[in-house]
């Protein structure tokens, strides 16, 4: 087995094959991949966190998360990105994000209304934790979106097309 | 304004030329530009929120359909296309054109009866949530019910394409 991806490398047509793809690009994109996506993941939290304050806010935190892991899995294969997160706890973040929504929405609900903002009233201008519900949802959203985009990539790239087994 | 009407002739080029380009990572690549241009014209409308998330999302899409492009054998479009579905493009198009013509021509006035709502919620949404970025107050407090049902979208899309991409250990067992 061990033979086969080298094989691979050069076909006749010159295109990088599957087998190849799967293990990574040249080591100029993994150079800059390790420089960056430490940096991409830590803005992802900062404009998830700040999303009450300046423009962004959860989805656009949340993707900029799952970027960082998508850039793992260009870069340097599936394999390293899912040491990193894994399939299983990637399914129950997605899980856990839509019911946090949930739960914060159904505390906040009580002049018979649900999905209410709650301890509305409390918020300090331009704070970053004690203003009320909205950085709750925030941190939500983005973990329900980055862990969302992450197992679609996922599932995608181990879907293999069978006219090319044929 | 007139930066505005470049980046429109830009997104139009853009487009024609992903259609009709052969190489496919080509035509991924100015998909790219496309969206870039749109974000750039969603900043010059003064919605810094929309032109972050269109940037953010445009790349996850060019990402996958990199991806997607590099992993397949053929990188170069091989279709020929025949002259009767160009003429009924044409045909469809121009119906569209002209329906969607008669439609705008009775629209009412852009903001015109709309802006009595969301004037209140400009003017007020920073005293009744003490949050100063008015989008994140309209779309997680006035009008959260919205953004529930689209996290239940992406959450129902997550479990469509488990369920289509077959059992786990139909994967492991190829390897």
């Amino acid at each position: 087995m061990k033979n086969k991806p080298n094989q691979q490398i050069k076909s006749k047509t010159g295109i990088i094959d599957n087998d190849q793809a799967e293990q990574g690009m040249s080591i100029i994109v993994k150079t800059v991949t390790r420089l960056t996506v430490g940096v991409l993941f830590v803005y992802g939290i900062n404009v998830a966190l700040h999303g009450h304050i300046i423009p962004g806010g959860g989805f656009a935190g949340g993707a900029i998360i799952a970027l960082s892991l998508l850039n793992l899995v260009l870069a340097f294969g599936k394999d390293a990105a899912l040491e990193k997160l894994s399939q299983t706890w990637a399914i129950i973040f997605t899980t856990l994000g839509l019911l946090l929504f949930m739960v914060i929405g159904l505390f906040g609900s009580g002049n018979n209304s649900i999905l209410e903002s709650l301890f509305q009233d409390k918020g300090e201008l331009l704070s970053l934790l004690m203003i009320g519900s909205i950085p709750l949802l925030n941190i939500a959203v983005c973990l329900q979106v980055g862990a969302g985009i992450f197992v679609i990539f996922i599932y995608l790239v181990s879907l293999k097309p069978e006219a090319d087994k044929s | 304004m007139i930066e505005l009407y470049i980046l429109l002739i830009l997104m139009i080029i853009g487009a024609v030329l992903a259609l009709e380009i052969k190489d496919l990572l080509s035509a991924v690549i100015i998909t790219g530009a496309v969206g870039l241009c749109l974000s750039a014209a969603f900043l010059l409308l003064k919605a810094p929120d929309l032109a972050m998330t269109q940037l953010i999302a445009e790349i996850v899409l060019v990402i996958i359909l990199v991806r997607a492009t590099i992993s397949s054998d053929s990188r170069v479009e091989q279709s020929k296309r025949n002259h009767g579905t160009f003429v009924c493009v044409l045909i469809s198009l121009s119906l569209f054109l002209g329906a969607s013509g008669y439609v705008i021509a009775k629209l009412p006035i852009f903001g015109k009866p709309l802006m009595r709502i969301s004037r209140t919620y400009l003017s007020e949404a920073l005293f009744q949530t003490t949050v100063s970025n008015a989008v994140a107050a309209i779309t997680l407090d006035y009008r959260i019910f919205d953004t529930f049902v689209a996290l239940v979208a992406l959450f129902t899309g997550v479990i469509a394409i488990m369920a289509l991409s077959g059992p786990k250990s139909n994967n492991s067992n190829k390897k």
